[in-house]
């Protein structure tokens, strides 16, 4: 664990009375050793980058940032959440990457009274069916159906019209996939096969043969290996089929290790590296500059994070509201992040663009080489975790999982 | 499912089966001569993959590092078997808990050392298109895993047969007290075959490298498949290695194609099935 | 002996008395520990007493954690009195698991036999990981709060003391068990296991009644796990939790029933405190492990014996 204490007076220079320098204590939790233990680094990274850029002064707040190892398992993160609020008397703690850690560390939150922020974990009911049993959390990434209930409106508008779908078989997965059939459906396509390669898969040639030939082109959900196999290995196996993809598929995470077989994949995402706006360009910039690779969703998710941690201190004034009225301040933000403007619905999970991104190869930012970015070919604004659906109808459906939605047309 | 499926599917599980007897045979080679079960086996393997990626990083070179990736870590491996394993005589509940303490020692260092990303490695060109034969798209890269595990399989087979250290691993492995007894160095021949099966492992993660990767994790999930192919062709075995990998190979391939239901049980079901019937496996002996 | 039962009974009696004072961190820690220390001694009565090494216990741990999570989420039982009822079904349900599973595995021996309980405990994890309508997939199962009857377990101290209980009971009847006559038995298997057969034993049922007794303690160490942490999922069953216990017991010194409580001490001493202090712990548990291994045979516990030879040695 790496205890970084970012001590710095801040002193606030208002014309008002001076402010005294509170102390805002966060707790991180991600998984820093394991399999996942890039992916941790990478969070951690991106909270930190702003508190760099801060000096960890939060509007007169100085910030302490205390980093836990979850070691991507819940147990773990569960013992370190209690550590953080025990004993070093965190006022929030901030992280969580699996669904399985957001599962175990909500709980926490609503028994420790502490402030939970959801910085990664994508888990739909977290901010759905089971809002209510959390009152301490605010999720500041996305929900796993999120970009994806769009990607279903796109693939209609190119004029695909049988889609089939291969996603790791997860809840994570599940949850991916379905909210893509959903609205793909609604708006006249036909989902005609799913297939679920175990999670880890990296052989797809059992699955590849069985693909249907005739299909407008294939969605896919691809996690981490899986990403980096799926592609290449559809290159080798000679089908043609477009491959349009879940966020996680493409994203900067697994782009870098990526080759010219991904060019011209589309996918889904609140972030690309490739938002062509001046405050992404700075943020890349100095993130690559300081940790030597492009930043991934997961970075700016937690750079976020901590913007939004600021914004709150900003209108207290440096002074920490408690649990309930943090949370109802940071309900209430409406900023400009580095993916563009973000604000809460009234279920505590953000509102946001979601990217239509295409994998090309060119020179952005200024960078001397040509690599693969995640070029934005369309921007949904304004898009909530249900999409346009109402939201109590929406509720009273079930959560995705692999038999919902149903396979309707499948052949 | 008609015709193409099924050669495809034969292909990819015979491709699939390839890989996985580089990660066997060395396993089931070691366990012969030590009888030992080698847990830091898949540690080997990702081991062999991250530094092949060193050395394509340095030289440009993917032909230097299959040699390259594997001899380090036989090197390694034989440090181990000389410095750690050694010492613990002949105690192999001992000397098996030792390579798992390893195992955890090496995933953090490779951690440590090449980071977490999920990384992969490309190799040359020419491998990795496909041969169009018959209508069917033959990745080359897979001819290339099945070529490979076959000229790997015959020199093994041809060094433990005709050649003289041949004779001497097979009585070592007959009955090692007798092999004493004759006056041959079981211990050197320990040496040998363990490093032989580090060589092994790593030579599979490097080819392995580009069909699943090299990332944290891997070493403990390709381990178990490993004991599956073992256990069902054999301890000790080399035939028994190359017969269970064929049939990991495409009842893994085929139960996932066409019992998806059941993916998670049919690298599983096999080795249970037999393990009722043969506790020591398809080819081994006691 | 008598001098090592009065030790482990005074350790006891100390940590009972240390507990109200312990931080409130520690004291989660040194109730892990305790509910680790129970499956740990099961694993030593399969290692360390009869020489079967198994790695698959976290199957009996998933066995007993699961089913403690499903009645409890989903049918709302086990949170009042019915919480013993619900610790006899997890032994149960752990002894029941290794009853089916003793039948594969408990016909080999020795590597075989690891082998074998290692690819079982992998087709638990699947179970665990696939039958999401069940288990819940790996989001795991989330618990609605620890058991209320009369005594609230929700307060960590009154948790602890549970846990200690249970602990105390096991060890108790563990120690009874090693030094019946079913107990000499199997460390005779252990060493000698031909010569137990030309005697007339029936080793194999021998080894089958331990490995199924293991899978009931198992089972309960998996009770109380899923109370510990509130949630189970299909990472508490994983390969390397099977690992994990093993090496605890290897650490702590086979063969003495308390050396699996130590050792779990220790690596959750060393995991959850020193991997707050330095980054490099895992190289420090590791080397610990190989050392020990390499060094001392018997553990931890196997310490005080080495001193005092070689004291003798020197005078």
């Amino acid at each position: 664990m790496r205890f970084r204490n970012f001590v710095m007076t801040g002193m606030a220079l208002a014309i008002a009375a001076p402010a005294a320098a509170e102390e805002l204590r966060i707790g991180f939790v991600a998984p820093m050793t394991g399999i996942f233990a890039q992916i941790g680094k990478d969070m951690a990274n991106g909270f930190e980058l702003y508190l760099d850029q801060h000096k960890s002064d939060f509007a007169g707040a100085k910030v302490t940032f205390i980093v836990e190892d979850e070691e991507g398992k819940p147990p773990v993160g569960v013992r370190k959440a209690e550590k953080l609020i025990r004993q070093d008397k965190v006022h929030m703690f901030v992280g969580g990457l699996l669904a399985s850690t957001g599962y175990a560390l909500a709980p926490v939150s609503s028994r420790l009274k502490t402030v939970y922020v959801l910085s990664v974990s994508a888990a739909d009911d977290l901010t759905q069916r089971d809002l209510g049993k959390y009152p301490y959390i605010i999720r500041t990434s996305w929900t796993s159906s999120q970009p994806h209930h769009p990607m279903g409106q796109w693939a209609c508008d190119q004029g695909y019209k049988r889609v089939v779908t291969i996603a790791a078989d997860y809840a994570f997965g599940h949850e991916v996939a379905g909210g893509f059939q959903r609205v793909f459906e609604d708006c006249g396509g036909k989902v005609i096969q799913k297939i679920w390669p175990p999670l880890g898969t990296k052989d797809f040639g059992p699955y590849i043969p069985t693909l249907k030939k005739d299909a407008d082109a294939i969605f896919t959900v691809m996690v981490g290996p899986m990403a980096l196999q799926f592609p290449k290995q559809m290159q080798a196996s000679g089908v043609k089929t477009p491959l349009i993809g879940g966020g996680t598929s493409y994203d900067e995470f697994v782009l870098p290790s990526m080759g010219d077989e991904v060019l011209g994949h589309v996918s889904a995402l609140q972030y690309s590296a490739a938002i062509d706006t001046p405050h992404n360009a700075a943020f890349v910039k100095a993130y690559r500059a300081k940790y030597g690779k492009v930043p991934s969703y997961y970075s700016e998710s937690n750079y976020t994070t901590a913007q939004m941690i600021h914004e709150v201190m900003k209108r207290t004034k440096g002074k920490w509201p408690g649990p309930q009225q943090f949370i109802k301040l940071m309900s209430g933000l409406k900023m400009q992040a580095v993916r563009g403007p973000v604000h809460f619905d009234d279920m505590r999970n953000p509102v946001q663009n979601i990217y239509i991104k295409k994998v090309e190869k060119k020179k952005m930012f200024g960078y001397p080489q040509e690599e693969l970015w995640n070029t934005i070919i369309k921007t949904y604004p304004d898009v909530g975790q249900f999409w346009k659906y109402d939201k109590q109808a929406y509720l009273k459906t079930p959560l995705y999982s692999r038999d919902f939605p149903p396979c309707k047309y499948c052949e | 499912m008609d015709a193409q499926f099924w050669l495809i599917q034969i292909f990819n599980g015979v491709s699939y089966g390839a890989l996985l007897f580089l990660l066997a045979s060395g396993l089931t080679l070691i366990f012969g001569v030590m009888r030992i079960v080698n847990l830091a086996h898949g540690a080997y393997f990702l081991l062999g993959g991250y530094v092949a990626l060193t050395v394509i990083w340095t030289t440009g070179s993917w032909l230097l590092a299959l040699p390259a990736a594997a001899l380090a870590i036989a090197a390694l491996g034989l440090v181990m078997e000389r410095v750690f394993l050694r010492p613990l005589g002949f105690d192999p509940l001992r000397q098996v808990l030792l390579t798992v303490g390893f195992a955890f020692l090496f995933q953090q260092a490779a951690l440590d050392i090449w980071g977490g990303d999920n990384l992969i490695i490309d190799p040359p060109a020419t491998l990795t298109q496909s041969w169009v034969v018959g209508g069917l798209h033959l990745p080359v890269y897979r001819i290339f895993m099945i070529a490979t595990a076959v000229a790997i399989g015959l020199a093994l087979w041809l060094a433990m047969e005709k050649t003289r250290v041949g004779a001497v691993v097979r009585a070592a492995v007959d009955d090692a007290e007798m092999a004493r007894g004759v006056g041959i160095d079981t211990s050197r021949v320990s040496m040998l075959i363990f490093a032989l099966g580090a060589f092994l492992a790593a030579l599979g993660g490097v080819i392995g490298g580009a069909f699943f990767g090299i990332y944290p994790g891997l070493d403990f999930e390709v381990l178990p498949i490993a004991f599956a192919v073992v256990i069902i062709g054999g301890m000790g075995s080399l035939t028994g290695a190359a017969v269970g990998s064929l049939l990991v190979g495409l009842a893994d391939n085929f139960g996932k194609a066409l019992f998806p239901e059941l993916a998670y049980f049919s690298l599983y079901a096999p080795m249970v099935l037999i393990l009722a019937i043969k506790p020591t496996g398809l080819l081994g002996r006691e | 002996m008598n001098r090592k039962l009065a030790a482990v009974i005074v350790a006891l009696v100390l940590l009972g008395a240390v507990a109200p004072f312990a931080g409130s961190y520690v004291l989660v820690l040194m109730t892990q520990a305790l509910v680790l220390g129970i499956i740990a001694m099961s694993v030593d009565l399969l290692l360390g007493y009869t020489g079967l090494p198994s790695l698959g216990q976290a199957a009996y741990l998933g066995m007993g954690a699961y089913l403690t999570a499903i009645l409890a989420s989903t049918y709302g039982f086990g949170l009042g009195g019915g919480f013993w009822l619900v610790v006899l079904l997890g032994i149960l349900a752990g002894a029941a698991a290794a009853a089916v599973f003793g039948l594969f595995a408990v016909r080999a021996g020795g590597v075989y036999f690891l082998m074998i309980t290692l690819a079982l405990g992998m087709c638990v994890w699947g179970l665990a990981y696939r039958w999401n309508s069940l288990t819940g997939g790996d989001n795991g199962i989330n618990m609605p709060g620890r058991p209320d009857f009369g005594i609230a377990l929700a307060d960590d101290l009154n948790y602890f003391y549970l846990v200690l209980g249970f602990f105390v009971l096991s060890l108790a009847a563990l120690h009874v068990l090693v030094r019946s006559p079913f107990g000499r038995s199997l460390v005779g298997i252990r060493e000698r296991e031909l010569r137990m057969r030309i005697l007339g034993y029936n080793t194999w049922l021998h080894k089958y009644l331990a490995f199924v007794i293991a899978g009931g303690f198992g089972g309960l160490a998996g009770v109380l796990w899923a109370h510990l942490t509130g949630i189970v999922s299909p990472g508490d069953v994983i390969l390397t939790t099977s690992v994990d216990v093993l090496l605890m017991v290897v650490l702590g010194g086979p063969g003495t029933l308390v050396g699996g409580a130590i050792g779990a001490g220790v690596v959750v001493f060393l995991r959850e405190y020193l991997a707050t202090i330095v980054p490099w712990w895992q190289y420090v548990l590791g080397a610990v492990y190989v050392l020990t291994i390499l060094y001392l045979p018997g553990g931890l516990m196997g310490i005080p014996a080495r001193v005092r030879r070689w004291r003798s040695e020197t005078h």
